[in-house]
């Protein structure tokens, strides 16, 4: 297993959240979340479902407000400033569970939309970015066609892709592959390592325990809306602190 | 589970099945008469009763079609003609053709204009209706309004042409802003195109292009199925991007912008449009400045307009709640902002899975401007009403003229529907 | 969108209205609003000056004073000394009754059309389509003229009916098809309710109907309590007898003990007389209404039938369910749930589209207060904002139906 070199992990801070809290009318989805993520780290989020997992990091790019505490991306504070949102979702890529690919435009034409609208670079260029990123994931000769016309694996390798034309500093995946079969899993995950092995910083929403021991840093562990528990992969899986993330562990692995 | 006694369970077969017969392998007419005409002795006397009926039409019709007088001057002489028979006197929509189709104001030495524009509206329409054409199609459908007004109203070509050309620049400059901000583009596009407008006033009194004109037709002149095309084809037109922007207005977070939407789609949707017809006859001139004398016309055009745009946004709003969250999700992702996620990625969407509901509308607006007879206009059932109807020569004819009138219209909607199911199973089967 | 930061590092700042969530949306609604009051007081002032110009203001006085016309068809007191405002709810009662005869009519015949479309017989289904096609695709107009002409230019005149040798005979003995209407049978109670008077007739089919409501009660109860035993027995007692008896027998004692009796018209000098007269109008309405909007009805029907997959039909099957059953405890359920919303908004189109019934002179609210005192009285803007208040205040109560009963069936489901 060609791990991944864990040692880029710079000091600069990518992501601080300090004391973040989150309700839904009067239901407490996060709380007291605190979470510093360093350029270049990638970190694994897991949990049961139900947990925050999706709603922690669509808080971090402002998909979701957060009511307490402070989200800051890249020294950039997540406050009600739109100029600050746009500032951050353009440094922060987001992939889906089910793509959420453009499904009336192509794929070249998904890839140079943001890119041509919300940097305004000319199309041209725009085209060779795009070019370039679909050659990373292995499907340029896809280019003219529509997403419905791809396989599950390659739709969600092409929103990767089309996350990337935008340079992203930063990428969350939320279960990128469980919408997935099986053997397309593997295709989606190696896309990621790639990413990983490039020195990106991810946070990734995923059950896929090898590809959390093989590219992590560090694992998280969620329950009810808190981070339960936190730690190097190794460490995580041999040995668990937390009789939920026990109880957890034994049940994703037991079979 | 398993001691299940026939009390428990309600139907419980308890003898076997007698085997069926071998299928027969006759097939051919007969086979198809007996399977989906006298398959049973119901479905044997509906197979009756059906052709009773039909029996009955037709033999009440044909006669009357087939003996049908073409060509005399009036009634009593079309009836001179046949003579006692049964027959239907076709001969008044020969006579009364063009007032059927242009009203009978329209002078007749113009009437190559209405109907060169009603031929270039096809020209005009195809590259709407058949995504497969060449996309540079368009631009004629751009220039059509201009060139279906002159010829229609006449008049200098000067004004037309001036509004086309506030129009295209307002466009250019609205292309040339649009991705640094689609608001401060908008309201430069609009501000050119006062200017232009604007300055044109000072050239345009004694432009040569004044000279180059048209005679001018009132619109009080204008009437019979022309009138009822313009009304349908204008008003649909311009209650689309009415039709949007309320439905938009109507999904926003802004609680206010979304009761005035709500508001005015529930109002115009809960009263008749002949209601509507009525403010436009006798209450809207109130409503401009005093001396402004906005003619008929237009006051209907309004009223319509808003009548289907409140219909048309329903429309639009069952397409955007038909797209998932993820598409509005992905958008902000990217960092789109909101007109630029609605017109690159919501609405070519939700505009798509709507034009079967737009069609219907506009199928049945087209049928709904016959009720502009009720406010004395003289559109198709107007004129057969009215003028001739009532005439000396053809007082009394009755089934001719609203036979006529009911192909017609019969011709157009089922047309449009048709279309509208082709594009639906299209829309089924495509990629995008 | 507001995101809480705290502390709130930031004071205030004019750019902050724009560009910040908190502010924004405020900003652009006041915008709205300020943008939305300058138009209305842009045409309120145009009205107001318009107005003025011409020497009159709005009043609604106008109701108070006799109409001055004649309403034939009407179903409460009503002369021409009656004031506008009378005019108006004769009118509104004529709008109701010509809708909901209407919309019963649509209903039957709609629910047919759609059924047999869906009839493995070619014939019968191609019929039905060509009804459908036919119908939807012709202007409503059109066809209340076409059938108010087949009313008053191929039915007979009532003295046709006269004379040894008449040229038209009655239809079965009771009933009259002429150019002026359409006259039948009226019932009659004869004992307790006196023998003439619309009202003490009225008075009858009041108490008529209150009994049939007792009836839908009553009937409810036993059909609960079959329910129950059957939850508790797992056998549905039989329960047809019962309801039969529960729906019929009290009405047929109330038509014995009142006395109903039917009186068939009869030619009277010029025209008949006894019995209901149901005006040519009113029947061209009726019917044109009611085969129009039956066509709309018939491709909801047919399309809540075939939403109702054929897998659900299995599904029941596989249930050991008893196949009459499948129809009244899976398909009907799941159909009308599809068929009703539509049907109600047709109910509403049916409304609607009586205002065209100013078109062969029949005196709904339309014809009357936006027609006849419109023009009289001269009090437009009064009068059409009367009649649109009119037809929302029906659109609203009807839409106001449509959604709780979408709100209680709708499926439980995210
Ligand atoms: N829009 C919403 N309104 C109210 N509650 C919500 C909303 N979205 C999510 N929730 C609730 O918030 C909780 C956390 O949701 P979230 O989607 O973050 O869970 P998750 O950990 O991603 O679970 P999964 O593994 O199933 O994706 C859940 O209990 C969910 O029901
Ligand atoms: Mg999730």
């Amino acid at each position: 297993m060609a791990e991944v070199a864990k040692m880029q992990v710079s000091d600069e801070v990518a992501i601080s959240i300090r004391n973040m809290n989150k309700w839904y009318g009067t239901f407490h989805v996060l709380r007291d979340i605190d979470l510093t993520v360093h350029q270049g780290e990638r970190i694994v989020v897991c949990g049961p479902s139900g947990s925050g997992k999706s709603t922690l990091i669509r808080c971090i790019n402002a998909l979701e407000e957060h009511q307490q505490g402070s989200i800051e991306v890249d020294g950039t504070l997540l406050s009600s400033d739109l100029k600050n949102i746009d500032k951050i979702r353009s440094e922060v890529g987001m992939c889906f569970q089910h793509f959420n690919l453009f499904p009336h435009l192509s794929i070249l034409e998904n890839l140079t939309l943001a890119p041509i609208w919300v940097r305004k670079t000319p199309k041209k260029e725009a085209e060779e970015l795009a070019m370039h990123y679909l050659e990373k994931v292995k499907i340029p000769d896809q280019a003219n066609k529509f997403p419905g016309q791809l396989s599950g694996g390659q739709q969600q390798r092409v929103a990767i892709a089309r996350s990337l034309c935008m340079q992203p500093r930063i990428m969350l995946f939320d279960e990128p592959t469980s919408a997935l079969d099986p053997e397309m899993i593997k295709e989606v995950l190696d896309t990621m390592i790639e990413l990983a092995e490039d020195g990106m910083t991810m946070i990734c929403v995923t059950h896929e325990m090898g590809f959390a021991r093989q590219v992590a840093n560090r694992v998280i562990f969620m329950d009810e809306g808190q981070i339960v528990e936190q730690n190097e992969p190794e460490e995580f899986f041999n040995n668990p602190q937390s009789p939920r993330t026990q109880l957890f562990l034994s049940q994703i692995l037991g079979h | 589970m398993s001691d299940t006694s026939a009390s428990a369970v309600a139907f419980v077969r308890t003898e076997s099945v007698p085997a069926s017969a071998p299928p027969s392998n006759a097939a051919g007419p007969v086979k198809w008469v007996k399977d989906n005409l006298f398959a049973g002795v119901g479905n044997s006397i509906l197979t009756v009763l059906a052709i009773l009926a039909i029996y009955m039409v037709l033999s009440k019709s044909m006669p009357w079609i087939l003996n049908g007088v073409w060509d005399a001057p009036s009634l009593s002489a079309c009836r001179e003609i046949l003579n006692g028979e049964t027959g239907a006197c076709f001969a008044v929509l020969s006579e009364r053709w063009n007032q059927l189709l242009f009203g009978f104001k329209y002078p007749a030495e113009l009437y190559w204009r209405p109907a060169t524009a009603f031929v270039l509206l096809f020209v005009a329409a195809a590259p709407v209706l058949f995504f497969d054409l060449p996309r540079k199609l368009l631009i004629f459908t751009g220039l059509y309004p201009f060139l279906a007004f002159w010829l229609i109203w006449g008049g200098p070509i000067f004004y037309p042409l001036i509004a086309l050309i506030g129009l295209i620049v307002a466009y250019k400059v609205f292309v040339a802003f649009e991705k640094n901000n689609f608001t401060m583009a908008l309201g430069l596009g609009a501000l050119s195109a006062i200017v232009i407008w604007y300055l044109s006033g000072f050239v345009g009194e004694n432009s040569a292009l004044l000279a180059l004109s048209l005679e001018a037709v009132p619109s009080r002149d204008l009437g019979g199925f022309m009138l009822n095309m313009m009304l349908g084809v204008t008003c649909v037109s311009l209650s689309l991007p009415l039709g949007i922007a309320l439905a938009l207005g109507r999904q926003s977070s802004m609680p206010f912008i979304r009761y005035i939407c709500v508001i005015f789609i529930e109002f115009i949707r809960g009263v008749p449009l002949i209601t509507l017809l009525f403010v436009a006859s006798v209450m809207l001139s109130y409503f401009f400045p005093p001396g402004s004398g906005v003619d008929l016309f237009i006051r209907v055009v309004i009223m319509i307009t808003m009548f289907s745009s409140a219909y048309i946004a329903e429309v639009i709003r069952g397409g955007l709640a038909a797209l998932p969250k993820g598409q509005y999700e992905a958008a902000d992702s990217l960092g789109l902002d909101y007109p630029q996620a609605m017109r690159l990625i919501i609405l070519p969407q939700a505009l798509k899975i709507s034009i079967p509901g737009i069609v219907n509308v506009a199928v049945g607006l087209f049928k709904d401007t016959t009720l502009v007879s009720v406010i004395s206009m003289f559109d198709m059932i107007g004129m057969i009403r009215g003028p001739i109807v009532a005439s000396t020569d053809w007082n009394g004819i009755y089934w001719e003229l609203f036979g006529f009138a009911a192909l017609l219209f019969f011709v157009v909607c089922y047309g449009i529907s048709q279309y509208s199911q082709w594009l639906e199973r299209r829309l089924a089967t495509d990629h995008r | 969108m507001t995101i809480m930061t705290d502390p709130p590092k930031e004071s205030f700042r004019l750019s902050m209205l724009l560009n910040d969530s908190r502010y924004r949306s405020l900003t652009l609604q006041v915008i709205a609003a300020i943008l939305l009051a300058l138009v209305i007081f842009y045409l309120a002032n145009n009205v107001a000056t318009n107005l003025a110009a011409l020497g009159v203001s709005i009043s609604f006085d106008f109701l108070g004073a006799p109409a001055g016309y004649d309403i034939n068809q009407r179903l409460i007191e009503y002369t021409s000394q009656s004031s506008n405002l009378q005019a108006a709810f004769v009118g509104i009662l004529n709008t109701m009754l010509v809708a909901v005869l209407a919309c019963i009519t649509a209903t039957i015949l709609g629910v047919f059309a759609g059924v047999l479309r869906l009839s493995n017989n070619w014939l019968v289904s191609k019929l039905m389509s060509i009804y459908v096609e036919i119908f939807r695709n012709i202007p409503l107009l059109i066809w209340i003229l076409v059938i108010y002409g087949v009313m008053t230019v191929v039915l007979p005149a009532p003295n046709a009916f006269r004379g040894d040798d008449p040229s038209a005979s009655m239809f079965m003995g009771i009933s009259a098809f002429t150019n002026r209407g359409v006259y039948i049978p009226g019932p009659e109670f004869s004992r307790i309710f006196g023998e003439t008077g619309i009202l003490s007739a009225g008075i009858g089919w009041l108490v008529a109907i209150a009994i049939l409501v007792g009836s839908f009660f009553g009937a409810r109860i036993v059909n609960k309590r079959a329910t129950r035993i059957q939850e508790a027995t797992g056998v549905r007692p039989a329960t047809l007898a019962t309801n039969l008896a529960i729906w019929f027998l009290p009405l047929i004692a109330f038509f014995i003990i009142t006395g109903l009796t039917f009186v068939v018209p009869v030619l009277k000098g010029f025209n008949f007389g006894g019995g209901i007269k149901i005006g040519a109008p009113l029947i061209a309405m009726w019917l044109a209404l009611s085969v129009y909007t039956g066509a709309f009805i018939a491709e909801n029907v047919r399309a809540g039938i075939q939403a109702v997959s054929k897998g659900q039909t299995e599904a029941a099957g596989a249930l050991g369910i008893r196949p009459g059953r499948i129809m009244s405890l899976i398909i009907l359920p799941q159909a009308l749930r599809v068929i009703i919303p539509p049907m109600i908004s047709n109910f509403l189109n049916i409304t609607k589209n009586s205002s065209l019934a100013i078109l062969v002179g029949y005196a709904d609210v339309t014809a009357t207060l936006g027609g006849i005192t419109l023009n009289q009285t001269g009090r437009a803007i009064e009068c059409v904002v009367l009649l649109m208040l009119f037809y929302l205040i029906i659109s609203l109560t009807i839409s106001g139906v449509a959604n709780v009963y979408n709100n209680s069936t709708k499926l439980k489901e995210r």
